[in-house]
């Protein structure tokens, strides 16, 4: 294939196999108080871990979300995050060292997104834990209503919910709730939210150089996942109004949240979308829970999870009661969300 | 059959999947996240490091050991405990022998499909590595009960797990990351079962070369 078959996406790198580390030697200059970075596990510790008799947070996924998951390495939130390479789940050696990092006798949650290789390397990961008598509980998210039918697929993803439950279950451990009190309210953050994403561009992996798939100029992928896999369906760009109303109608057309209900709305940025379009979308989004009846007491907008440059967003809705209310307002301190303190 | 040709398939399973590093991920991109072959590529560079570090004396059951050990701490994704898990279940199969002969061959890659099978959780015609792996072993085992020479039989096998290969292009995947592409996964050849092929292939040329 001649080099002018392949678009080549500009990136600033090094040598594209170093772009993990070198990421990582980097959030840990800028965020030492918070953090440190074990590179040779590749993993990030929170300062100070373990904490004695704390349950521990662990989550984990492949690189090219950022912030998540060692961004939210910090008080009120993770104890630890074991990035992969790009777009690839970490491998069980990762999980278990970061396990080990932060057990402070009182258990870990792992918090896994739902992938095949995400599962299947925190599942060993686990084992060998327990192996070790450390005591650990798996969470899983999976929150993407895009997948329509999930007994043909290997069930809804784990997209940004995700965030969410790392929020609220770090703020139940840093309260100090048990390994069950814990791994129970990700549980329950994880079963009350629901996500949808729409992508207008690709994006490009730093190893493959070009995008990872072809989208037209007036083209968008509707219900795409977070690591650049092609969505369900390609549309037409329409206006952003009639993307969002079709957006909250998937979500609301699974989420049990009678009108009248409080939610947390997170409008979250895939990477290449401006925080100017992501305030456009929030504002269409409160036209459309007012149009259900539904009053928006919390909100999150801006990029979060992401799919390294592409473009698009997702939505969020997760339907809040007081005790999650109370935890998502605890104070939390990590590199991309602090409040209370 | 000795750790000389477990040594043998390890190096030409690296370098087959070496050469196709770009075609696996071509492949990838069409239907999942394009990083199959940089996986498998630094998973199986890993394991030639680890096994040149081994004892010559180690047995190629504890040879295959090793090597599943090192993709499932090496590759990450799904192929890393799948193939991880596979080489490991055939290592024990092996157990401590020295040498193999044909039905312990087809038997340690029987305990590898079991392997791949039990933690994957998919079966034959769900578009995955296990629609190239399930017919190559199935015929290495028929063709050895048949009365065929391992050289044979072991061409029967590749040849099983090719057309494996190829027939995963009109289906409909339903597991791993493919599955959320519904029916626009239809007419993609599978990245899995294509590097399944190509390990397949590598046995085949070990065994060929060293007899």
């Amino acid at each position: 294939m001649s080099s002018t078959d392949v678009a080549t996406v500009k990136k600033f790198l090094n040598n594209p196999d170093d772009l993990v580390p070198e990421s990582l030697a980097g959030l840990e200059a800028a965020h030492s108080d918070l953090l440190r970075v074990d590179l040779e596990n590749q993993i990030v510790v929170r300062r100070g871990a373990p904490t004695s008799g704390k349950v521990a947070l662990v989550s984990g996924g492949g690189a090219g979300h950022e912030p998540l998951h060692g961004g939210f390495v910090g008080v009120g939130m993770l104890d630890a995050a074991c990035p992969g390479a790009v777009f690839t789940s970490p491998v069980p050696d990762q999980m278990l060292a970061a396990t080990k990092a932060v057990d402070g006798g009182a258990g870990v949650v792992h918090i896994v997104k739902n992938y095949t290789g995400d599962v299947l390397n925190f599942r060993l990961a686990a084992e060998l834990a327990e192996d070790d008598g450390i005591q650990v509980e798996s969470v899983l998210t999976n929150d993407d209503v895009a997948v329509e039918d999930s007994l043909y697929t290997a069930g809804r993803r784990g997209v940004g919910v995700t965030v969410l439950v790392e929020k609220i279950a770090g703020a139940k451990a840093a309260a100090g709730g048990t390994l069950a009190e814990v791994a129970g309210i990700a549980r329950k953050v994880n079963a009350q939210g629901r996500s949808f994403g729409v992508a207008l561009t690709s994006c490009a992996t730093p190893t493959s150089g070009g995008p990872i798939f072809e989208i037209g100029s007036n083209e968008m992928e509707f219900g795409v996942g977070i690591h650049g896999e092609p969505g369900r369906r390609r549309e037409r760009v329409k206006p952003a109004a009639e993307i969002v109303e079709q957006m909250t109608t998937a979500i609301l057309g699974d989420l049990d949240a009678p009108s009248g209900s409080n939610v947390l709305a997170f409008v979250n940025g895939l990477g290449g979308t401006p925080l100017i379009e992501l305030y456009l979308v929030y504002n269409d989004l409160t036209k459309q829970l007012e149009r259900h009846g539904l009053t928006a007491t919390r909100n999150l907008v801006g990029n979060y999870i992401t799919s390294l440059e592409m473009a698009g967003v997702s939505i969020t809705l997760l339907a809040l009661d007081e005790e999650l209310t109370m935890l998502w307002d605890a104070p939390v301190h990590t590199p991309a969300l602090r409040w209370g303190t | 059959m000795d750790a000389g040709t477990v040594r043998s398939w390890m190096s030409a399973s690296a370098a087959a999947i070496r050469e196709q590093r770009d075609y696996l991920t071509q492949l990838d991109a069409a239907i999942g996240d394009a990083d199959h072959g940089a996986n498998m590529d630094r998973g199986f560079t890993a394991v030639l490091e680890q096994l040149d570090a081994a004892e010559a004396s180690q047995p190629p059951g504890k040879l295959l050991l090793t090597a599943g050990s090192t993709l499932v701490s090496t590759v990450g994704g799904a192929s890393g405990p799948l193939w991880g898990t596979a080489l490991r279940r055939a290592g024990r199969a092996l157990g401590e022998e020295v040498e193999f002969d044909g039905p312990q061959l087809a038997a340690a890659l029987e305990a590898a499909l079991g392997g791949v099978v039990e933690l994957g959780a998919a079966a034959e015609g769900e578009k995955t590595m296990v629609d190239s792996l399930a017919p190559a072993v199935r015929t290495l085992r028929e063709q050895l009960a048949g009365g065929s020479e391992l050289g044979p039989a072991l061409a029967a096998a590749r040849a099983a797990s090719e057309e494996g290969m190829r027939a995963t292009v009109p289906l409909q995947a339903t597991k791993g990351r493919a599955s959320y592409l519904g029916e626009r996964s239809i007419g993609h050849q599978d990245p899995g079962a294509t590097s399944t092929a190509l390990i397949v292939a590598a046995l085949e040329q070990a065994i060929s070369r060293g007899a």
